[in-house]
């Protein structure tokens, strides 16, 4: 072990760690929006939604994070659809997760009393405006910890989109190992930091719960 | 040439393929479970300096992306004397990462065991050893069922990582036709039809086991 080959590296991993925070939190993003049209979809009236609503979860968490990064890399351009290797990045891995939330989010609106819909309704709001202001407000506070939970498990899986050439944590430490010939030292390295950005998040995790999840239905 | 046709053509080598992958999240798992059984029984033991090292694996495992362990085992392993040809390092690499995920299941699983059982079956004369296979591990499994279960699904969409490796799974298998026909329509579309089927099997005769498993808990069942 050369303690030094990590101390050399340690600026270009911190670069890197803020990276695969960055994509991640782009995957997330794009993952709730997805998920909250799935749930619309999911608890509308058409049985086609429904059905469609619950084939996009079953595809999306059966299909595996690489093959969908190769899905959308190598299709999109035979669609005539050129975007650059990151916004195929966020977008598969903002795929990836939006089966998951969607999952998360049906479970947390199902634990809202039915009664509050009826009232709303009955004070005259629309579908929409229910669901604006009374149902997803609630169940994204509800389905918080999950959600946190998820983001952790989508920074892990966010390694991956080094293999489309994106400098993340593991394609960084891969290149300081092919540099410096010690892969030993340098995946360390990575792993340190993957570590430290886990215990940030788990703390801001825990924070955003105490904040956030007072007077919420568990 | 027409999509099918290329499938065809490329069928043994396909096959060969699927072969791999299933062989190494069958192995993967059974390794896995072991390793994760064995960890939660020794965390159980009254030896600090064990229990934190065990937990110290736990996290550092749960903590980091597989594909790094993969990498650190693979490409750092001959540093340390550690040679292994691609497909043993993955399918140690997919035990060791499991291993870690199912021993906090099991510990879960142990925790929720009700204190009476044990010191009831204590009480009959029974070993140790005897309560642990007799009484505790068939109640802790059905509990901890569908756990191992979301488990041995994530184990099945990892082993497409080990490609990356350069083991000949399926994976691997498309990409080389990938390289060599310079279409990549009708591979990737496989490869994605594969994983979605082979999940969706898994998770289909899971929960009928479940069913089976469960019957005798389920309201009604008794009367």
């Amino acid at each position: 072990m050369q303690l030094s080959v990590i101390m050399d590296s340690l600026p270009y991993l911190f670069q890197a760690s803020i990276a695969t925070v960055c994509y991640t939190l782009g995957g997330i993003i794009v993952g709730a929006a997805l998920a909250i049209l799935v749930c619309a979809a999911r608890f509308s009236r058409s049985p086609i939604l429904q059905r469609l609503a619950r084939a996009h979860v079953s595809v999306f968490r059966g299909i595996p994070l690489l093959v969908l990064l190769m899905l959308i890399f190598y299709l999109l351009p035979l669609i005539g659809i050129f975007v650059p290797a990151s916004v195929s990045a966020v977008l598969a891995l903002g795929l990836c997760t939006s089966g998951y939330l969607a999952e998360m989010l049906r479970g947390a609106l199902l634990a809202i009393p039915a009664g509050q819909t009826e009232v709303a309704e009955a004070l005259g709001m629309t579908g929409v405006d229910v669901w604006r202001r009374i149902l997803l407000p609630q169940a994204m506070r509800g389905c918080l910890p999950q959600v946190i939970g998820e983001f952790i498990a989508l920074m892990k899986a966010s390694s991956l989109i080094s293999v489309i050439g994106i400098s993340e944590l593991t394609r960084v430490s891969m290149n300081i190992a092919a540099t410096t010939f010690r892969p030993l030292e340098a995946y360390i390295g990575a792993g340190i930091f993957y570590l430290a950005i886990n215990l940030c998040l788990a703390g801001c995790g825990n924070l955003a719960e105490r904040r956030l999840g007072r007077g919420v239905p568990a | 040439m027409s999509s099918l046709a290329l499938l065809w053509h490329w069928a043994p080598l396909l096959l060969s393929g699927i072969a791999v992958t299933l062989w190494s999240w069958l192995l993967g798992s059974l390794l896995g479970l072991a390793i994760g059984f064995v960890v939660a029984l020794l965390r159980r033991l009254p030896l600090r300096p064990l229990r934190w090292a065990l937990r110290l694996y736990v996290e550092v495992i749960r903590g980091t992306p597989f594909l790094l362990q993969l990498f650190l085992l693979y490409s750092g392993g001959p540093f340390i004397g550690i040679r292994l040809s691609a497909l043993a390092a993955g399918i140690i690499c997919l035990g060791v990462h499991a291993g870690a995920y199912f021993a906090e299941i099991f510990r879960a699983g142990f925790e929720s065991l009700p204190k009476g059982q044990i010191e009831a079956a204590s009480s009959f004369g029974m070993t140790p050893l005897q309560i642990l296979w007799r009484i505790s591990l068939p109640t802790m499994l059905v509990a901890i069922f569908p756990s191992i279960v979301s488990m041995l699904i994530s184990i099945s969409k990892e082993t497409v990582i080990l490609s990356i490796i350069t083991v000949p799974n399926l994976m691997y298998q498309i990409q080389s036709m990938t390289v060599e026909t310079y279409s990549a329509f009708a591979g990737i579309i496989a490869l994605a039809a594969f994983y979605w089927i082979f999940v969706e099997s898994l998770a289909r005769i899971c929960a009928l086991v479940e069913r089976r498993l469960t019957f005798f808990m389920r309201a009604g069942a008794a009367s």
